[in-house]
Parts: structure tokens; sequence; C-alpha cells
């Protein structure tokens, strides 16, 4: 059976402004995708540890030296707004 | 036939080195070879002619001057477009990269450069490499060197395309779940995903980060070995990158299977994969036991779970990997009242269907309330997975299967059921969760005339052994870099 799920708030979520055609759309989607992903439900897992990393691997260090970052100006220049530095973005907090 | 364009990388190297042949000649017929496909195939995105004729120039001028830079000196390559290339436009197959010109290289992109290589151009691939078909750019399709009505598999598939094709001698392309042995399958060519951590990720845009790994496209076995030497190596920029030895690959080659025990995986051999394809790998591995290797069979039950699995984790890893789009460092920008606004505007104008069913999918998976039964339960099944691997490799050295269920498909006959199309992955998702080393080698074709690929997996870091049945496999089959009708094959097997 296909799993319903709230597709507007996971939407919100993902910060993707979808339409409510598109919202209908890919929830019928993900229903069926999900249906078969739940497939990993069914296997007995009980003291299984999860996997998140596939190669054993600890505190990776590189040696204590500074290098020369990213020039400002080349950080800056792919950006779609830039000014005086910095990357502009529309206003975060509302005027008072 | 008999253009410098279907010559083995070994086979130009030598004729370089010998003096026999210039680096530009190589470039022309390359180019050449890409001005009479590209109109078909589309396997390109950017060909950056001017880069290319300069690095080809140097490498003359040093080869002039008794000098070589590495094993690659005055070699074509092409990189798959989700690789950074400074000064050269980046895109990922996303309109939300359209006109994105990186500030750097990658790490494997730097390596080739080291090596001589001269950097042809930037690859086509689905959208931030999610996909089965090349079909998700957001750019185009690629079609396939061997029926143009075809895919060439992805979403390397425009590094297979073109290293078919001859308008690249070797290519990159990076795999998550398949992503450059399913379309090297497809094409015709051998393609190669090394152990996790190998190939340094600083660069690759990031898909899924525990899962993608960069590795090699090539005509053989030889030249996939030596495009993996030149970029495999520990990289300080990759927290993940492997501290290890990095041995010469290619002297593993040509040793023959005699003593080696080959595993056939039961649940990759059965149920779900196309006749021909089964036929031509029982073939392949009966002459693996000819040659003297010790074959069985061998079952890893897991298999059935590991493609569910898959399809969490990756949407998981990358509706994180992704938020990084949103409008305000680079890319593309949709105006908004608020920054929210702005994010989510952009986000829907910049990524395609397949990205933004990812993406929806992976942060469903993570969301409060689902994060233990799907994602959680999927790192399990990860574990055990890996577990069944270990196992069998108890006892094996190797394992084989087919690399893809089918051969390649027609455009667009996937394309309405995503489901259908991450069932193509089936054989080869289970090397990625693993992290381990995997290759598919081209073994014959179908009675359609299309190329079908044999998988060999081996355990992580067993990359020599993989390279030495994989030349075996190779031999045996006949296929001596075979090329496909559209560049007029007549050389025959």
């Amino acid at each position: 059976m296909a799993i319903d799920i709230d597709i507007a708030y996971v939407a919100r979520l993902a910060r993707i402004q979808l339409s409510d055609e598109e919202l209908e759309h890919y929830g019928r989607q993900l229903g069926g995708i999900l249906e078969h992903a739940a497939l990993v439900q069914q296997l007995p897992t009980d003291g299984v540890e999860p996997t998140s990393h596939p190669l054993p691997m600890v505190n990776s260090f590189r040696p204590d030296q500074v290098t020369p970052p990213l020039e400002r100006d080349t950080a800056l220049s792919q950006a779609p707004e830039a000014d005086d530095g910095y990357f502009r973005v529309p206003p975060t907090l509302e005027a008072q | 036939m008999s253009s410098l364009a279907d010559l083995t990388l070994a086979e130009a190297a030598a004729s370089l080195r010998a003096g026999e042949v210039s680096s530009r000649e190589l470039l022309q017929a390359t180019l050449d070879r890409a001005l009479l496909t590209e109109a078909e195939l589309h396997a390109y995105l950017t060909i950056d002619h001017e880069g290319a004729r300069a690095a080809a120039a140097a490498a003359d001028e040093a080869l002039v001057r008794g000098e070589t830079t590495g094993p690659l000196h005055g070699i074509p390559v092409a990189i798959k477009d989700n690789m950074v290339t400074s000064g050269l436009e980046t895109t990922a197959g996303s309109q939300i990269l359209a006109g994105y010109v990186p500030p750097y290289d990658a790490t494997a992109v730097t390596a080739l450069k080291k090596a001589g290589a001269v950097i042809i151009g930037k690859t086509n691939l689905d959208e931030f490499a999610m996909g089965s078909s090349t079909e998700n750019s957001g750019y185009g399709p690629t079609a396939n060197p061997w029926d143009t009505g075809r895919v060439p598999g992805g979403s390397s598939g425009g590094s297979a395309a073109a290293v078919a094709a001859g308008s690249a001698l070797t290519a990159l392309g990076s795999d998550t779940g398949g992503s450059i042995r399913q379309p090297a399958a497809l094409c015709g060519v051998v393609g190669m995903k090394p152990t996790y951590g190998l190939v340094s990720r600083y660069g690759l845009i990031a898909f899924a980060s525990s899962l993608d790994q960069i590795g090699p496209i090539s005509r053989t076995v030889e030249d996939a070995a030596t495009t993996l030497e030149v970029i495999a190596g520990h990289d300080p920029l990759d927290a993940t990158s492997y501290r290890g030895e990095y041995p010469q690959y290619r002297a593993s080659l040509g040793r023959g299977v005699a003593g080696l025990r080959i595993g056939v995986v039961a649940e990759l051999a059965g149920e779900g994969i196309s006749p021909d394809v089964l036929t031509a790998c029982r073939s392949v591995v009966d002459s693996l036991a000819e040659a003297g290797a010790a074959v069985r069979e061998v079952s890893l039950p897991s298999m059935e779970y590991a493609l569910s699995a898959y399809y969490l984790i990756a949407p998981a890893e990358c509706s994180a990997n992704l938020a990084r789009f949103d409008g305000v460092r680079y890319g593309l920008r949709v105006d908004g009242a608020t920054v929210e606004e702005m994010t989510a505007r952009t986000r829907a104008a910049g990524f395609g269907p397949e990205v933004t069913r990812r993406i929806l999918l992976g942060t469903y998976a993570l969301s409060a309330g689902y994060y233990d039964s799907f994602y959680g339960q999927a790192q399990k099944v990860r574990t055990l997975v890996i577990q069944d691997f270990t196992r069998a490799y108890q006892g094996f050295d190797v394992l084989v299967s087919p690399t893809s269920p089918m051969t390649a498909f027609e455009l667009g006959s996937r394309t309405e059921d995503p489901l259908s199309m991450y069932l193509v992955d089936v054989c080869t998702i289970p090397s990625n969760l693993a992290g381990a080393p995997s290759i598919s080698v081209p073994v014959g074709l179908d009675a359609a005339g299309l190329p079908i690929g044999f998988q060999i997996m081996a355990p992580a870091l067993g990359e020599e052994v993989l390279l030495r049945v994989a030349a075996e496999v190779e031999r045996a089959s006949g296929w001596n870099n075979r090329r496909p009708p559209l560049v007029g094959d007549d050389r025959g097997v």
C-alpha cells in the first residue's frame, strides 16, 4: 500500500516552493517509492549497529599549517548579488 | 576506420613517446570525432577548444625537450561536469548552476593536469549525478553511440558515450550507486568505481557523501588502471581520503586468474535479468573456470534489500548536501521578499524533477517521526549488506554478476515511472554501500547489437585482484576495443 505523506510540510522543510499540482504529483510518486523503500523494515535488525560511513575511520587530522584561503573577491565572484565585500540577501529581519 | 581517435590510451601514449604522433594530432582527431558525433550524441556540455589546444601544444613542446610529465602526457581526457574546473564552466547538469565558473580545480582534475592530460571538456550527466540514463540532465539527454535512440546509461552517460565514440581517449566519472559502471556497461567501455576514499572527493559536487567516488571510464582495463594510478592518492583536503599505500595498479594485469576463488552472486543472477545478459555472463564465468579459477555460486541474502536501503540513504544525504544551493553564494537566484521565499523560489526554479523528488524523499526520511523507521533502518540494513560481503570474502577473492540487468533501453521508456529507473541499479548499489571497489567490463553484444557489461566486485582496497580478474575477462571475451557502429567499426570481435 502506498504511504501517505504530508508533502506540503516536507516541501517547506526542503525549502522548495511547489504549486498544488506539483505537491499532489510528488506526493503520489513519493508514496510509491517509499512503499518499496519500506522493504528495509522487513529485515530483523535487533542488535545491528547502523552504518553511517563505509570504512572505519576516526579523527582525520591534517598538519596545523596556515594555508591561504580563497581571496574574498574570488569567493564573491560567483554570487548572484554582492555588496561591499559581502554576499547580499533580502532582509532577514522585519523593519521595526 | 583507423582514426587516431580510436586508439587505446596505451597505444596513443606509446605513439606519443615514440614521436610517431603529436598531442596536437591526437587532440585534433578527438575534436574531429566530436564534431562528427556531437549533434547526435550530446556527450559534452562544454568543449574547451582553447584550453585543450594550449595544453596539447605545451605537451608537444615538452616532448621535443625530451620531458614527459606523467602517464597521461598529451592524452585527450574528458571530465564529468560535476567535478569543478578552475575557470571552466561547471554545472553538474543543473540549471541552478548555469554559468557557474569555479575558482579552483577538484583534486582529481589537478592530478590529471599534473600527469600531463589534455582536458577536452566537461561531459553531460543526470542532474547532480542523480539518475541512470542521463535523461535527467538540465541540458538535454545524451544518446548511446551504439544506438542513438537509446540511453547511454547514467549518471556518467556523457563520459561513457564520449569514450565509446572516440571524442575522448579516457574520462572521469563519479559513482554513487553505479553511475560509472552502468553507463560503461551500456556503452561498451570499461568503468571502475575504486574503494571509497582512494580518489579525493575534494571538488566533486557532492550528491551522497558516504557513497560518492570518482573513477575512470576507459576503452580497456589497462587504460582504466593507468587513469586510476593518476587520480588515486591521499589528499589532506578530503577528510575521508585513504592514508595507506597506493600500489601501481597496472602491475597486477596479465597475471591470469589461476587459483583465484570467484563467487557468482546468486541473488544477482536470476529474476529480473535479461536472458541475453545472463547468457553472456555465464559464458564469461565458464571461461574464468577454464582459465583456472575456482568458480562457485554464493548467496548474499541482504542484496535484495540493498536497493531499498540505498534509495533512503542516498536521498537523505542529498537533501543535506543540496541545501547549499540557496541563491546566496553561487548559481541561480530568483528574488523574493524574504530569504526563505528567495531560497524556496530559487530551488523550485533551479532543480529538475528528479533532484526535487530525491530532496523531498530524503527530507521525509530524515524528518521527525520517520527517521528511525526509514533512515535509521536503512543504515542498519547497510550494516547487514557489509556483513554479507565480509562473510562471502572469507571464501572468495572476488564476486561477479551482470553490471546492469538490461542493455541500453530506449530514450523516454523509463522516465514516467521513477521506481522503474531506480531498479536499474540493483547490481551496482551493494558495492557503494560497502565502500568496496567494482568494475564493469564489456563482454559482448545482445541480439539487438547492444553491449553487455560484466561486473567484478572485490573487498575494500582489493583493486589489484579486481583488475587482475578484469583483464582476464577482457581477454577471454575477445572484445578488443570494439567500436560502435556510429563511428564505423569494421574490426569486429
